[in-house]
């Protein structure tokens, strides 16, 4: 209780001795966030600890992971599915991070016109919804719409096209590109703050030592934009294994062709809530969530506790 | 800034650069926009064309209307993004508030639990979601997935305000006590005020993934009463697959508020990424 009064005695009030005011300002949005995020969030972890049997719930300890990891019926779906979610996300680091951090250095030259313009148009894609991302893309590489293999032919490319969403081959990765262009405002944006926030005595001090244009950005600029990179591969990659809209969009519940584009997300969806044949399973689909929230919360804590403490950070 | 850097044949390579993928990014959206006033012939016999007056139509805009309830779904949207933004603006604030200027015992620790939300997706608990909502009777109500957004919108809320209300001065909180003020005056009368441009960052950050959410509404509220417009786009465009002009126009119309929104907000979005960056 000292604590309570000595807090009340710096604030200048030392008359009330419980605060009300701090558990009605509490109050609400604890109840919301418990009540509908972090509740059900335990529930989940629960039930996939227990499974149905005659009828009733019953504890099985790990047998549905088991089972999801070795069972013939699941584990060529989930070792699959979390293969190519894997190929999500390596795609999405190796092209679009870059790609964002290359447009963000563009974007932070000294003095550029049209600056507001460019950063206006590059983030527009980011804003609208999977729906209509994945459709207008399924439409543009469509080999009935003409439209992809007519570009193509302007810079004589033409022999190159082919109906990418439809085959096995190549499907996972046109859809990653898709959400590639659709995200890459993000690494962007992050990028380019954090070039802003470089001091101006950095970059003069390193152009009085001859250090500029090319031999600039790698030697100073990146290293201090660092820390930036390493806060856009995290959401990259929480994001990522959260991912489910964009391939529902383009590709459907199954995500054919034949399950190339099949991430965690759309597995999630087609146990729990079945689809065509297949019944829905209540306790396989809380044992996917669970992998996935495991593999979610070990990557967080890898980015917490390994990198970003190692991560130098420069002070100004 | 150095004058060194600026010789006219880089500028030239950088906007070179920047113009060749704002094509990239504005091309496929210019592509549906001005296909989707064009008639079914020359949507395929010249994709690349302008919609001229000799090949204008708005066939597929009349199919829209007619087929799909896209003024139902739109007003689901509507309240749904709205009034969750609300509760998570009025919520988020006021324990942001409590968080930032109190002291009190669990103080940190209920600023990591309420952060915890950030990292974690709420989607992971969609099992356990859906239980509860069958048992509150909430299936198929815009209730439900007014919730979901709300408690899903909080963390980064907080997080992101309490950061501001930090930079609150104190002397003006405790001149308003002196005056006599309650705590819950000085929060709506003193300090909400002077957050208001946070308050409009977190509006459009929670906005965003709110409008565009395809997860909760198929799983939450499918029903022809409750569809947002993202699940509705989705049904309507999965029926009228071969319908070209239909899709094209549905596209078209789910593209127009986001665009007129991010014109009117862009300055305001992208202040808040790049927020403490413009010193």
């Amino acid at each position: 209780m000292s604590t309570v009064e000595q807090a009340s005695a710096d604030r200048g009030n030392d008359k009330r001795p419980w605060r009300w005011y701090i558990l009605v300002f509490l109050t609400p949005a604890l109840l919301v966030y418990t009540a509908v995020m972090i509740l059900p969030l335990i529930e989940t972890l629960r039930l996939s600890l227990f499974n149905v049997k005659d009828g009733q719930s019953v504890f099985v300890g790990l047998d549905n992971f088991a089972v999801l990891f070795g069972d013939p019926r699941w584990a060529a779906s989930f070792w699959n599915a979390l293969k190519n979610n894997f190929i999500f996300f390596f795609i999405h680091m190796v092209v679009q991070n870059p790609i964002g951090v290359a447009l963000a250095a563009l974007l932070s030259v000294p003095k550029l016109r049209f600056g507001a313009f460019y950063r206006t148009a590059l983030f527009l894609p980011t804003l609208l919804s999977f729906v209509i991302v994945g459709f207008i893309w399924k439409l543009i590489l469509s080999p009935i719409w003409g439209v992809s293999p007519f570009l193509l032919d302007l810079i004589g490319l033409k022999s190159l096209f082919s109906p990418w969403l439809g085959k096995p081959g190549s499907a996972l990765i046109a859809v990653s590109l898709i959400s590639v262009w659709q995200y890459v405002g993000i690494p962007m944006m992050l990028i380019y703050a954090a070039m802003l926030n470089i001091p101006d005595e950095v970059l003069e001090a390193a152009e009085c030592d001859g250090v500029t244009g090319w031999s600039q950005f790698w030697k100073i600029k990146l290293p201090l934009i660092l820390p930036s990179i390493g806060i856009i591969s995290i959401l990259t990659f929480v994001g990522n294994f959260n991912a489910f809209d964009l391939v529902y969009t383009v590709q459907g519940a199954l995500a054919g062709p034949d399950g190339a584009t099949d991430i965690l997300g759309t597995l999630l969806y087609r146990t729990f809530f079945g689809f065509q044949l297949q019944i829905g399973d209540k306790s396989m689909g809380a044992t996917i969530a669970t992998v996935m929230f495991l593999i979610i919360l070990s990557g967080v804590c890898l980015y917490l506790f390994a990198i970003q403490r190692r991560m130098r950070r420069y002070q100004f | 800034m150095a004058k060194t850097t600026t010789s006219p044949v880089r500028t030239g390579l950088v906007h070179l650069a920047l113009i060749t993928y704002t094509l990239i990014a504005l091309f496929p959206v210019f592509l549906t926009v001005i296909n989707s006033f064009k008639d079914r012939a020359s949507i395929f016999r010249d994709p690349l064309g302008l919609p001229t007056p000799s090949v204008f139509s708005l066939v597929g805009y009349e199919t829209v209307l007619k087929q799909g309830d896209f003024i139902l779904y739109f007003q689901n949207s509507f309240i749904v993004t709205a009034v969750s933004i609300f509760f998570v603006l009025l919520f988020g604030a006021m324990a942001a508030f409590a968080l930032s200027e109190y002291r009190f015992r669990g103080n940190t620790l209920m600023g990591l639990y309420l952060a915890l939300g950030i990292m974690i997706p709420i989607r992971l608990g969609t099992v356990a979601i859906l239980q509860g909502m069958v048992a509150a009777g909430l299936v198929n109500t815009l209730t439900a997935l007014i919730l979901v957004y709300t408690a899903q919108g909080l963390p980064l809320a907080v997080f992101i305000l309490t950061e501001f209300m930090q930079t609150v001065s104190d002397d003006l909180k405790n001149a308003g006590r002196i005056d006599g003020l309650s705590e819950y005056s000085i929060f709506f009368r003193l300090v909400l005020p002077l957050i208001r441009p946070a308050m409009a960052t977190v509006a459009v950050f929670t906005m965003i993934p709110i409008w565009n959410d395809l997860w909760f509404p198929l799983i939450l509220a499918p029903s022809d009463a409750t569809k947002t417009i993202t699940l509705g786009s989705q049904v309507f465009i999965g029926q009228f697959v071969t319908n070209w002009n239909a899709v094209l126009a549905a596209l078209t119309l789910a593209i127009v508020p986001v665009l007129v929104l991010y014109l009117i907000f862009s300055r305001q979005l992208i202040r808040g990424i790049t927020a403490g960056a413009v010193k």
